[in-house]
């Protein structure tokens, strides 16, 4: 397949995801605003107002109730997506275990930005790191583009018959969702034909038949019911068993995308940047691994070895591949843009730290949280990461394994 | 709006086939099921059920077992009528992109008092107000019996529960019960109505023409539960009557706001002497029994001043007074 005839566009993560799913023959929209996610609401509104699209879009009086309908959209056999960040999600929670508990592949894009209390609008990754165990897959895109291609993405791996997962986009508060950028854009019907139309794994049904698994007054089967201890646990093994499954379909859509788009983030899962001879490396989701490239290749210009390892997933974790890549790293920062309060650092440090543990040789590991609340990330904040980490290599010592980046002290 | 002219006769609704089966696990008596039934005959077609958690959910589906003869979803305990919002987009689209095998599918939600005047109501007023077309049914039987009989906002006043228990200075609950359909009402919704499953018939066709109406529907059903009102499970109908017969629970509908009542009500309004007193219909239920201690005496006296108040209020609605 060649790479498909695009046009550039300049436009903001938030307006990137609206055309993503316009693109994308989605059937239901059911959405709350919530800044910094309200572009992408708006943005869908206008194109239906328009008559741009078939979707029947629901501006529903919660996002509670927003995640329920696409939830029930879904299981009516619809194409289904929404978008929230922060309290929006954080009222859903209970509903994302709903989601994927009852087999739901809902698209969700989240603007990610800080909780309350104090309340804040910009950037941080506590909203969605804190819906790790929810059994979403969770896709976190480093600019715009990414975005937007992610985006397309998802509705394929989610809908995958072995999959069958819903996914969040997790694109960063402002920095991405309201900062214009050239975005790269396939032709709808490009887009049409990739993401086509959805299909649906066959169950046992009422009458011990095998009917297709969505509410089909043809075909009736029960969605939702109770399932007690003689049963729940299987059913939880099952999506645990479908998130293994994951790593390798979403690699496979990722490459099939590819080569229509011409576009490719390391290998779906996870982005090595300048890894392969690194001593010293940060790990990281976001848009803040942008910045990092800059400050690797400054720092490569002076002849230190470093690296950068982005995760474009973090559910499912890429356990394998995370440590293939840092094999040869000595020191190794990890960047948290969220903190587990009383633990130990944040979740994408413990998730490292343990990737690490079967390694053959083990790294220092030391674990910054930075940028809560939207607290600027800059290139010399991130230098001084690496200037901790030469230190650390040099005298294979760290002084303190969870720091605080870009605080007042 | 158009009324339906279907009047159902005994012999067609017991030759229907059973949509909601035996088999399930509620409690001998049980009013909800029998509602559930009940609406479940008024059917007209291809229809989709989602309910709400509670006890109706939970003793109907336990896995892998299921009384619904329906395409039927569970998903939470405050947002049945979001469950319906979604079915309901999710049709329409289909149906627009031509990927739906039927020309018409009815959506009804069931839920009960917790789900509806308490946890669920900003999801059900968020739904009706957008105008999904579909059939809310509320299964009232005044308080959350699925978690053990604790109060809701529907529990009425003086009646004891596990969390407005009466006790040696305190009556059972002191609040009066929400009025949850005139709520609805003042939602400008194009049908509400009120029922008893002692009345099947007029149940029957309230539930088809909401079921008919175009846009959103609201069913109120009153469901006598004998575990949680304490009284012996031969006496379900009895007490559902009751209920209806002492104007505790008057039957109802209004049809684009307009306020009519129902047959099984309109004689209590056109010969008031046949009301019935409100401290018979107490004395049958345990949930009440404290009331009847000299100490708490007075307590039945408010219930029947606040049974006469909204008694009087629902007839000036209707245009009927009490003298006319
Ligand atoms: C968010 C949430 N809060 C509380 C519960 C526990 N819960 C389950 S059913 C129920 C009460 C249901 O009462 P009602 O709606 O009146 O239905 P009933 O059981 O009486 O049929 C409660 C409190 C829950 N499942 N979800
Ligand atoms: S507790 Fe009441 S409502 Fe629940 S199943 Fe038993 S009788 Fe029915
Ligand atoms: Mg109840």
């Amino acid at each position: 397949m060649a790479v498909a005839q695009q046009k550039t566009l300049a436009m903001n993560g938030d307006e990137a995801v609206a055309l993503a799913v316009k693109q994308s023959d989605v059937d239901v929209v059911a959405a709350y605003p919530i800044t910094p996610q309200t572009i992408i609401v708006e943005r869908l509104s206008e194109y239906v107002a328009n008559g741009e699209v078939e979707t029947e879009f629901v501006c529903t009086e919660s996002e509670h109730s927003a995640l329920t309908a696409c939830l029930a959209a879904s299981a009516t056999g619809a194409r289904t997506f929404t978008a929230s960040a922060s309290a929006g999600l954080a009222l859903m929670h209970e509903i994302l275990y709903v989601t994927s508990g009852c087999r739901a592949p809902v698209v969700m894009a989240i603007a990610n930005r800080a909780l309350s209390a104090p309340i804040n609008i910009h950037c941080d990754h506590s909203d969605s790191m804190v819906e790790r165990d929810s059994c979403w897959i969770q896709i976190y895109a480093e600019n715009s583009q990414e975005t937007y291609d992610s985006m397309i993405q998802s509705f394929r791996i989610a809908e995958h018959l072995q999959v069958l997962l819903p996914v969040m986009v997790c694109l960063d508060a402002f920095v991405l969702s309201h900062t214009l950028e050239n975005v790269q854009i396939l032709a709808d019907e490009t887009v049409r034909k990739f993401v086509g139309v959805r299909q649906f794994p066959l169950v046992m049904g009422h009458e011990g038949k095998e009917v297709p698994f969505k509410l089909d007054p043809n075909n009736p089967i029960t969605m939702g019911p109770l399932d007690l201890h003689d049963y729940y646990f299987e059913h939880k093994r099952q999506q645990e068993e479908a998130m293994k499954i994951a790593p390798r379909i979403i690699k496979e859509i990722h490459e099939e995308f590819s080569r229509i788009s011409g576009r490719k983030y390391g290998n779906g899962l996870i982005e090595a940047y300048r890894l392969e001879d690194a001593d010293i490396a940060t790990v990281c989701v976001g848009s803040t691994a942008g910045t990092t490239k800059t400050v690797v290749d400054h720092l490569r210009t002076k002849g230190t070895k470093a690296g950068l390892l982005r995760l474009r997933t973090f559910r499912p974790l890429p356990l394998t591949e995370i440590m293939g890549a840092l094999e040869n790293v000595k020191a190794l920062a990890i960047m948290d843009r969220s903190n587990s309060f009383g633990g130990s650092g944040g979740p994408i440090y413990h998730e490292i730290r343990h990737s690490m543990y079967d390694a053959p040789t083990h790294p220092h590991i030391v674990n910054y949280i930075y940028g809560l609340g939207g607290r600027d990330m800059p290139p010399t904040t991130i230098l001084n990461i690496y200037k901790d980490l030469q230190e650390i290599l040099q005298t294979k010592k760290v002084k303190r394994d969870v720091q605080f980046a870009g605080v007042r002290q | 709006m158009t009324t339906t002219s279907w009047k159902p006769t005994a012999k067609e609704i017991v030759e229907k086939a059973e949509l909601f089966t035996s088999g399930h696990r509620a409690c001998a008596g049980c009013g909800p099921a029998i509602a559930l039934r009940q609406v479940m005959k008024a059917t007209r077609g291809p229809t989709i059920v989602t309910n709400a958690t509670g006890c109706m959910e939970v003793v109907s589906t336990i896995y892998p077992y299921t009384a619904w003869k329906v395409p039927w979803i569970h998903t939470a305990f405050e947002n049945v009528a979001a469950n319906a919002s979604g079915i309901e987009a999710a049709l329409k689209a289909m149906k627009r992109k031509g990927r739906l095998a039927h020309e018409n599918i009815d959506v009804i939600a069931f839920a009960g008092d917790g789900g509806t005047f308490d946890i669920g109501i900003q999801a059900l007023s968020g739904a009706v107000e957008r105008g999904h077309d579909f059939l809310y049914v509320l299964y009232d039987n005044e308080a959350y019996m699925n978690t053990g009989i604790q109060r809701s906002g529907s529990t009425p006043h003086g009646a004891s529960t596990t969390t407005s228990p009466a006790g040696r200075v305190i009556p059972g609950k002191l609040q009066y019960k929400k009025p949850i359909a005139d709520i609805m009402v003042a939602h400008e919704i194009p049908y509400v109505a009120t029922a008893s499953i002692a009345y099947w018939q007029d149940l029957l066709v309230k539930a088809r023409r909401g079921l008919e109406t175009e846009g959103p529907a609201f069913m109120h059903i009153f469901t006598p539960c004998p575990r949680g009102w304490r009284y012996d499970t031969s006496k379900t109908i009895e007490i559902a009557r009751l209920g209806v017969e002492t104007c505790i629970f008057p039957l109802w509908e209004t049809i684009d706001g307009e306020y009519n009542l129902s047959p099984q009500s309109k004689i209590f309004a056109l010969k008031p002497e046949r009301k019935k007193k409100i401290s018979g219909y107490l004395k049958m239920q345990r949930r009440f029994k404290h009331l009847f201690r000299p100490k708490f005496k007075h307590v039945i006296d408010e219930i029947q001043h606040r049974v006469d108040e909204r008694w009087n209020r629902l007839l000036k609605r209707c245009n009927m007074t009490q003298s006319d």
